[in-house]
């Protein structure tokens, strides 16, 4: 017993004080665990504040402390505080241990006494862990000035600029052949209705061109390694079957093309283009794509006519698939969100009745640039509706499906009533669960929507059905709902009927999470190091979130992270190197039997086997500690720096206060 | 598996007889074999679980425990843990007592003692409890169904209807969907009919509410015929007999409630998957249901034979004459 360890409890206010006897937690501190190592036990209303750390500081040089426990909150709040406070006092910061009374105890329970027995039990494993601490010392890397951004939408768009412009290099990645992502595709935006295309191509050029960019469209990230600062990464350039130096983006080849396709993607399914193409006009790059499952050569061997008219030689139908290598210090990964498919809502009738219409499709259907130029008319491309019915939360805030809100909708409700009203004079029904139009100017336009006429009944909408009751009924679809407030149900018959789909995480979100390292969230989103103060990071270094990959948001939002994520890269960049945490897997080479169990496990790609000596071997540059091989090793020859078994099994033992019976025996 | 212990249900051996008659004759073509529970009694169709739970589940849950006995009594050879029931009540009343009694312990107890004085007990879970159209679907598989076919419905438009009991509540996931479940259209797509979309394929034939309340029942029935003609169906299809029955029998009433004139009829699908593996219609028992399939068959080219009608009884002699009547409010003589 030769460490002296310093015992500090706090109050938090009445945090911790109101569940917890803290006095009385310091008091048995300082006389059972006395035996232990145990020279000092305090408390302190807020241990967190200056002269809280000011305490531990003095009692540090004073007595002589080589062993602090602090019981407050949770170590991912205030460790890095009292760590740095005994780096003051010279002691290593690694041999402080926080004991959580305040998450784990005093706000899950009401019991005083429970809870204040719980509390010493929980210090009295952290006196027994802290002395099996090791002093460690911290990694310093560097950091590469260079960065990757995935997602080539708004977000991602905005954090690569604001990069670029602080004159470091970006690749951005982008699946589609062209950057844009969703906001290429709207007509207007709300609520100032900016055209949505005008506010955006300029950005998109300038992404597109700006020398610190490097533009990787139609690629996807293949494979990540590394770890902050020095991240490898391969991306694959997928074969575009065009010459990209030759092409000068003149669109003949879509022109002569005979093969139409659906667009699923740009056009929402609700229009055409080639087999050749260039998702729209503004796209960025000019350069067209080959779609190979759909293009007549590939299929049945001859046509070829867009090599015939390609004034240039640049079509190449033997192009093959390109691998990228790029080193980053840093990657933002904003990769958006699927609409939710509103075909899954089958008493909405998507799918089977065909003026059922998804936002997107009438994002498409109202774009001057889209299949129908503008024209705001029924699935058979000439007939204008007369009444329109907006149905809100259609697969949001509901059970069945996604219960969380997809924040979005209602604006989008407001302003597709909007444009249906300005554009054809209809009838327009907005059917809506609750009205959320927070923010800057929302509600405004709401107030504007409603008196432009526009009728709103408040209640979930049961079906859209075209059985008609009653021959006024007849050859309408027929909206059935509950109006809530006029506590009565109703049959409101329309032509048209738009789904405002809630949003989703892009459907291999959870693999594109894998790859990077990161986590999602039970609904599928990236989730972030904090929700409130940290909702940038993840809880991998280097790597940001922005944008509807972390969660349903609008387009202010997202360019907003965009560029916040874009302020914690270059803080890391200017920062030029970065400290680690020493927290490190390391195998005990007489133990490893060789067996190679921990070789698939890491997700860092940090273990190697070592064929010459038949054991495993860690990378500590690589590793990020988080302890996975330590579990699974049968042989238990992998230690986690940090969390060794030691500290473990002495934690443990201090939980049960083992250590009290022991001494008592002794 | 081929083999599958079988719940009738009562309807089947009255008023759905029809239904029972047409089941038989397409369980060989298909390799099936219907072992029926012995000495099964009413699943206590919609009424009973209203009033009192513990009685309405026990009446239900004796039969499990029938089935179950059955099964552990065959086991060995060729024994089966699946009950099928062609009634889409008896269906739902099974599944749901089956449901609860895991769901609810305490409950599960309350009917195990009941059944206990019969010398019976149900281990809830220990039997699947399906539909016939969910085995005919699912396990023998709409392409053996369309094997079989040797008279295709060509030509003849059906509306395929559900009914409420059947896809909801799905307590086992069995159903394509809840609303717009599809399983009867592929299997009469299989037969060569002309299907049509059908929107209100699960809506409610109005139950019991003929019995209670006939002018809610006489809506519900007229949305489900108007909008089956309206979409131009020639006869409908059903899988549940208290649908066939309110359709059926409650269809005249209806009209002369609303002063309609539809001619709606409604047939088993069983009936008509007899019909194309080339039965005869007396065989099926078509021709005993009130709107008559026979102008709808003749489209596909069948002869139903026409039944002899009951002579109407004979009016009475109109006796002495009515003394004048008077209004209530007025007191004055009505002259006619």
């Amino acid at each position: 017993m030769t460490e002296r360890v310093g015992v500090y409890v706090c109050h938090c206010g009445s945090n911790i004080a109101g569940t917890v006897d803290v006095v009385d937690v310091a008091k048995w501190a300082e006389e059972k665990l006395g035996k232990q190592g145990v020279v000092i036990s305090r408390e302190y209303k807020f241990m967190c504040s200056s002269l809280g750390q000011e305490l531990i500081e003095k009692d540090i040089k004073e007595l002589g402390l080589t062993r602090i426990v602090v019981a407050a909150c949770s170590p991912h709040l205030h460790e890095k505080t009292f760590r740095i406070a005994a780096k003051n006092a010279g002691l290593n910061p690694y041999l402080v241990e926080l004991a959580s009374i305040r998450e784990q105890v005093s706000w899950v329970h009401t019991d005083k006494a429970v809870a204040t027995a719980k509390a010493k039990a929980v210090v009295s494993g952290a006196v027994s862990r802290v002395i099996e601490n090791q002093a460690l010392e911290e990694l310093k890397v560097s950091i590469n000035p260079n960065t990757l951004v995935v997602g080539g939408g708004i977000a991602g768009i905005q954090a690569a600029l604001e990069i670029a412009n602080a004159g470091f290099h970006v690749y951005l990645v982008e699946r589609e052949p062209s950057i844009g992502g969703h906001m290429a595709q709207f007509d207007k935006t709300f609520p100032t209705l900016d055209c949505s295309a005008c506010i955006l191509t300029p950005r998109m050029v300038e992404a597109g061109t700006h020398p610190n960019i490097t533009l990787l469209t139609w690629s996807e990230v293949e494979k990540v390694t590394g770890y902050v600062g020095n991240f490898h990464v391969t991306i694959k350039k997928k074969s575009r079957f065009i010459k990209e130096e030759l092409c000068t983006g003149c669109g003949i080849c879509q022109e002569k093309c005979p093969k139409k396709v659906i667009d699923d993607v740009y056009e929402a399914g609700l229009g055409y283009r080639k087999a050749v193409y260039t998702p729209f006009a503004q796209a960025v790059p000019k350069f067209p794509v080959m779609d190979k499952e759909n293009c007549t050569y590939f299929i049945k061997g001859t046509c070829k006519a867009c090599e015939k008219f390609c004034p240039t030689g640049a079509i190449d139908f033997n192009q093959q698939d390109e691998f990228v290598n790029v080193d980053v210090g840093n990657i933002i990964l904003a990769t958006g969100y699927d609409l939710f498919d509103a075909r899954k809502v089958s008493n909405y009738g998507y799918g089977r009745l065909p003026n059922v219409f998804t936002s997107l499709e009438f994002e498409r259907l109202s774009n001057a640039a889209g299949p129908t130029s503008g024209n705001i008319v029924l699935r058979d491309g000439k007939s204008v509706p007369k009444s329109v019915g907006i149905i809100h939360c259609v697969g949001s805030r509901d059970r069945n499906f996604n219960n969380y809100c997809s924040v979005i909708c209602c604006m989008q409700g407001l302003k597709f009533a909007h444009l249906v009203h300005e554009r054809t004079g209809a009838t327009v029904y907005n059917f809506y669960i609750d009205m959320r139009t927070a923010y800057k100017a929302y509600d405004e336009f709401y107030q504007r929507v409603l008196e432009e006429g526009t009728l709103f009944v408040r209640g979930k909408v049961a079906e859209v059905t075209d059985a008609a009751r009653h021959s006024n009924e007849r050859g309408k679809l027929i909206i059935q709902v509950e109006d809530t407030l006029a506590g009565k149900q109703r049959r409101i018959p329309v032509d048209m009927v738009i789904l405002s789909s809630g949003l989703q995480p892009r459907r291999d979100a959870k693999e594109v999470g894998k790859l990077f390292g990161i986590s999602c969230s039970t609904d599928g989103w990236f989730t972030e190091k904090h929700p409130k103060l940290d909702p940038i990071a993840t809880m991998t270094e280097g790597i940001y979130i922005a944008g509807c990959a972390q969660g349903p948001k609008d387009i202010p939002s997202s360019v907003a992270q965009g560029a916040a994520a874009s302020a914690r890269v270059l803080d890391k960049i200017l920062q030029k190197e970065v400290t680690l945490e020493p927290v490190r897997a390391s195998v005990d080479k007489a133990k490893c039997s060789g067996c190679k169990i921990c070789n698939g496990l890491c997700p860092y790609n940090a273990i190697a086997f070592i064929e010459d000596d038949q054991v495993t071997e860690i990378n500590p540059a690589l590793c990020q500690g988080c302890g996975t091989c330590v579990a699974a090793c049968p042989a238990g020859a992998i230690t986690g720096t940090g969390f060794s078994n030691e500290q473990i099994m002495a934690q443990i033992d201090g939980l049960l206060l083992k250590n009290l019976e022991v001494l008592a025996n002794a | 598996m081929n083999k599958y212990l079988f719940y009738p249900g009562c309807s089947m051996e009255s008023s759905a007889k029809a239904y029972m008659e047409s089941l038989n004759t397409i369980l060989e073509p298909l390799d099936l074999t219907f072992e029926e529970i012995d000495d099964w009694n009413c699943c206590g169709a919609t009424e009973y679980l209203g009033i009192n739970l513990i009685p309405a589940y026990s009446l239900i849950a004796r039969n499990l425990a029938l089935a179950a006995k059955q099964k552990n009594n065959a086991n060995g050879s060729g024994s089966t843990r699946t009950v099928v029931a062609p009634c889409s009540a008896c269906y739902l009343n099974l599944a749901k007592a089956d449901y609860y009694m895991q769901e609810r312990p305490s409950l599960g107890a309350k009917v195990n003692e009941a059944l206990q004085a019969g010398g019976l007990q149900y281990t809830p879970g220990a039997l699947d409890v399906r539909h016939l159209i969910d085995i005919l679907v699912y396990d023998v598989g709409v392409e053996k169904i369309r094997s079989k076919v040797v008279r295709p419905l060509t030509g003849l438009r059906v509306a395929p209807y559900m009914g409420c009991m059947l896809p909801r509540p799905d307590y086992k996931h069995r159903w394509s969907d809840h609303e717009h479940p599809t399983e009867l259209d592929d299997l009469l797509r299989a037969l060569g009919a002309d299907v049509i979309d059908f929107p209100l394929t699960t809506e409610c034939c109005g139950g019991h509410m003929t019995q209670i309340g006939p002018e809610t029942a006489f809506e519900l029935i007229r949305r489900l015929v108007a909008d089956a003609d309206d979409r131009g169906a020639q006869v409908m299809a059903t899988v549940c007999p208290m649908c066939q029955m309110n359709i059926d029998a409650y269809q005249n009433e209806m009209n002369h409630f609303f002063g309609t004139d539809y001619h709606m009829p409604i047939l088993f699908f069983t009936q008509l998957m007899g019909l194309a593996f080339g039965r005869e219609p007396e065989e099926l028992g078509i021709g005993v249901e009130l709107v008559s399939s026979r102008n709808a068959l003749a489209h596909i080219g069948v002869e139903v034979p026409v039944t002899q009608e009951p002579a109407a009884p004979k009016k009475k002699d109109e006796g002495l004459p009515m003394p004048r009547r008077w209004t209530k409010h007025e007191g004055k003589e009505v002259v006619k």
